[in-house]
């Protein structure tokens, strides 16, 4: 088995999984670029939360302007790429017993990636590209800034590429029999979104930076938004897909778990890939030149079948975390396995929160606010970004902590110091985000605007502003940002020493989070599919989301009529 | 175990709890579907996204037109301006002021065309918290009905520049 040279491959010490020694250059390299963007992310991220903070206000409006158009680049693009090839390598290696595809590959994505990265940095911290992450036409910015943005969208592509040619030789090569793992169905199905994702990127991306060169005339500014979000609201969905198979990985690596049918979970898979692309319209609900009847028919993923997927994820992943605890003996009532879950197992967790947060705050307030008409109350409000932290940074970025926290001793084969503190940040940093997502969220909902660096409206000619309650909210917002951001620190601190100082753990298994051990005298047997927890559970989010759901409609019949 | 290859034989129909699952959340996803196009027949909050190409100056020229035929009044050097109830009247976003201050009359429907002369911007109803996208080159009607009497602001909440926080406008409504 294998397709290993003989000195390009070791044996983990732990999992007794093959781990091909030039992916693991390679995860190492994009795990560390990734947090690095991740702090420059974060460090954009107080100082944004203390400027909306009205008591607080901290940052002239110029530099609030910039941080933000840093923060959402090195967030929503740099970190989580750079991450996410480092899973996509992962899964095609070692989880299909199989060496990489291609070795310079690799070093032109990576460098690909990490060149556009400093031109866009650059570009954004002297002061030449003022337009925040979306760059709306006619707003312009330095041709760099386009060209940079190309170049990380290029070294991705080839990244995965290179994900898809390892595919192909595993295969070729007969490194395993049958089906892949779920892992690696989940990886595949966030590579071909990427792929979707990326040539949208290029379709939009290359004629804006011929224009700003000053070669062409400029795109059509409903062309652009609607081109554009085919990269910007897609990658997010890579991200759910990435996010999620990091779901699957975890729970079995902490407590055991399999999925009872695999076979649902990978269709839950196939209707991200078949449908998910529609969700550009999210961001055109109320924009002018676009029919009713598109808008509905796509927001809704085509009847919700995405939303359909996610919910079923939903289901499984916390079904099989059930089963495989309660086939360890943890039969106790209907929530027995959950008490006793590995509570102080920072990858458990942190997975754990990341489901809950993404599940009952980002998926049902998404939902919601991309109901066509109900997008009337949230259009630019600070309910989106409310919204999209919940399921960005509450779910995919929590998610991939948790995942890190495997990565170091398995990958880097380091251990981490400080082991309480750790178990503790996935808890400070999930209560933090949560804080910022309902601050938001309420604030929004009394028409707080999303990116604005002044709701007092200071020196208007004609006055608006908002009511004391909603002050008290934007508190909130920045009380639970500066929480995140605690928290966030810490995983990087502990990350970053375990690196570069941690006790290095080769030749032997790395020192266990909390583990699950069987109640005494049981019999595991294999798991079933009897999880009344997990029903109980989904049902409380099935009512928490009609309850949101149809709120908003009775929200939506106090304002003016308008058609 | 999610990362290893599955036993043969795994693809099978969902059981159980799953299967339950999966029925309920399906019929949810049609109710929520369903729930948009019922909105547009019987509901009074829709957006059509009904628009007609323009350019800068055509708009304009258009507004400039608006405010010399229908002016009653002025506040802080903005035209107040009062449409025929039931008829147009426009509202331009530049930077980084909506012009001019429009005055509605409660019940009466009009035809609002909104349009930028320069960048994206965000129209935004306050204290209703209404929002409609704002394109350049598109003159975006909303046929609106006000409900309610008062001072209303209106505020950017699309990003349109470094003085973005002092663009506001005002609707009144008797």
């Amino acid at each position: 088995m294998g397709n290993f040279e003989s000195n390009a491959v070791r044996k983990c010490d732990t999992t007794g999984l093959p781990v091909c020694l030039t992916a693991q250059k390679f995860i190492r390299l994009h795990g560390v670029l990734a947090v690095v963007f991740l702090l420059v992310g974060a460090i954009a991220a107080i100082l944004l939360a203390l400027t909306r903070w009205p008591k607080i206000h901290l940052l002239p409006q110029d530099w609030y302007y910039r941080l933000l158009t840093a923060h959402g680049l090195n967030m929503l693009i740099f970190w989580i790429l750079f991450l996410e090839v480092a899973i996509l390598y992962f899964c095609c290696t070692t989880l299909l017993n199989s060496r990489l595809f291609s070795k310079g590959m690799a070093w032109v994505g990576f460098c690909l990636m990490l060149v556009g990265a400093l031109m866009v940095n650059y570009t954004v911290f002297t002061g030449t590209s003022d337009v925040l992450m979306t760059a709306y036409l006619p707003l312009k910015a330095h041709p760099a800034f386009y060209l940079g943005i190309i170049l990380v969208a290029v070294g991705t592509l080839i990244g995965v590429i290179n994900f898809f040619g390892t595919l192909y030789i595993a295969k070729r090569d007969k490194t395993y029999e049958g089906s892949v793992p779920l892992v690696v169905f989940g990886a595949t199905a966030a590579a071909i979104i990427a792929v979707v994702t990326l040539l949208h990127g290029a379709v939009v991306m290359i004629p804006t930076f011929t224009w700003s060169m000053g070669w062409t005339a400029q795109p059509d500014p409903a062309w652009y938004r609607l081109i554009w979000w085919g990269l910007g609201h897609m990658s997010q969905q890579v991200n759910v897909c990435a996010m999620v198979s990091v779901w699957y990985l975890i729970a079995t690596l902490t407590t055991g778990a399999r999925p009872h049918n695999e076979a649902v979970c990978r269709t839950a898979f196939v209707l991200y890939i078949l449908f998910i692309n529609l969700a550009s319209a999210h961001h055109l609900l109320v924009d002018p030149g676009v029919s009713a009847g598109w808008k509905i028919w796509n927001t809704s993923y085509a009847m919700y079948l995405a939303v359909l997927a996610s919910m079923m994820h939903g289901f499984t992943v916390p079904a099989s975390i059930e089963a495989a605890m309660r086939a360890k003996g943890y039969v106790k009532g209907l929530f027995g396995w959950l008490v006793h879950a590995p509570w102080k197992n920072p990858g458990f967790s942190a997975v754990f929160l990341s489901l809950v947060i993404f599940g009952f705050i980002g998926g049902i307030t998404g939902v919601t606010l991309g109901t066509q008409q109900i997008n009337i109350l949230a259009h630019n409000t600070l309910r989106i970004p409310g919204h999209f932290h919940a399921t960005v940074v509450g779910g995919t970025t929590l998610a991939f902590m948790g995942l890190i926290y495997y990565v170091v001793p398995l990958i880097f084969q380091r251990e981490y110091y400080a082991r309480g503190l750790a178990m503790i940040q996935p808890y400070i940093f999930a209560i933090g985000i949560t804080l910022m997502s309902f601050g938001m969220s309420f604030a929004g909902s009394a028409g707080v605007p999303r990116r604005h660096w002044d709701a007092e409206f200071t020196g208007a000619p004609l006055a608006a502003g908002f009511d004391a309650g909603t002050h008290l909210w934007l508190g909130v917002m920045g009380v639970g940002g500066t929480i995140a951001f605690i928290g966030l620190l810490i995983f990087i601190l502990l990350t970053v020493t375990a690196v570069f100082f941690g006790k290095s753990n080769k030749g032997r298994a790395m020192t266990p989070w909390a583990a699950v051990e069987p109640v005494a005298g049981t019999v595991v047997e294999e798991p079933t599919d009897k999880t009344p927890g997990t029903m109980v559970l989904v049902i409380i989010l099935l009512v928490s989301f009609a309850v949101y759901y149809f709120a908003n409609w009775k929200a939506l019949v106090d304002v003016w009529h308008v058609r | 175990m999610s990362i290893h290859v599955p036993e043969k034989g795994w693809f099978k129909a969902p059981t159980g709890g799953e299967r339950v699952w999966i029925g309920l959340s399906l019929v949810w996803c049609l109710i929520m579907f369903m729930m948009m196009p019922y909105w547009h027949y019987r509901g009074k909050q829709n957006s059509t996204g009904e628009a007609y190409r323009t350019t800068p100056e055509a708009f304009t020229e258009r507004v400039t037109r608006f405010v010399e035929t229908l002016k009653v009044g002025e506040e802080a050097g903005i035209p107040i301006v009062e449409p025929a109830p039931g008829g147009d009247a426009y509202l331009m976003g530049r930077m980084w002021q909506w012009y001019p201050i429009l005055k509605l009359k409660k019940g009466q429907t009009y035809r609002i065309h909104v349009s930028s002369v320069d960048l994206q911007h965000g129209f935004s109803l306050l204290p209703v918290n209404m929002n409609f996208h704002v394109l350049p080159g598109l003159d975006h009607v909303l046929t609106m009905t006000p409900t309610m009497e008062g001072d209303y602001s209106i505020i950017c909440n699309e990003f349109c520049g470094i003085g973005h926080h002092f663009m506001t406008g005002k609707i009144i409504v008797e």
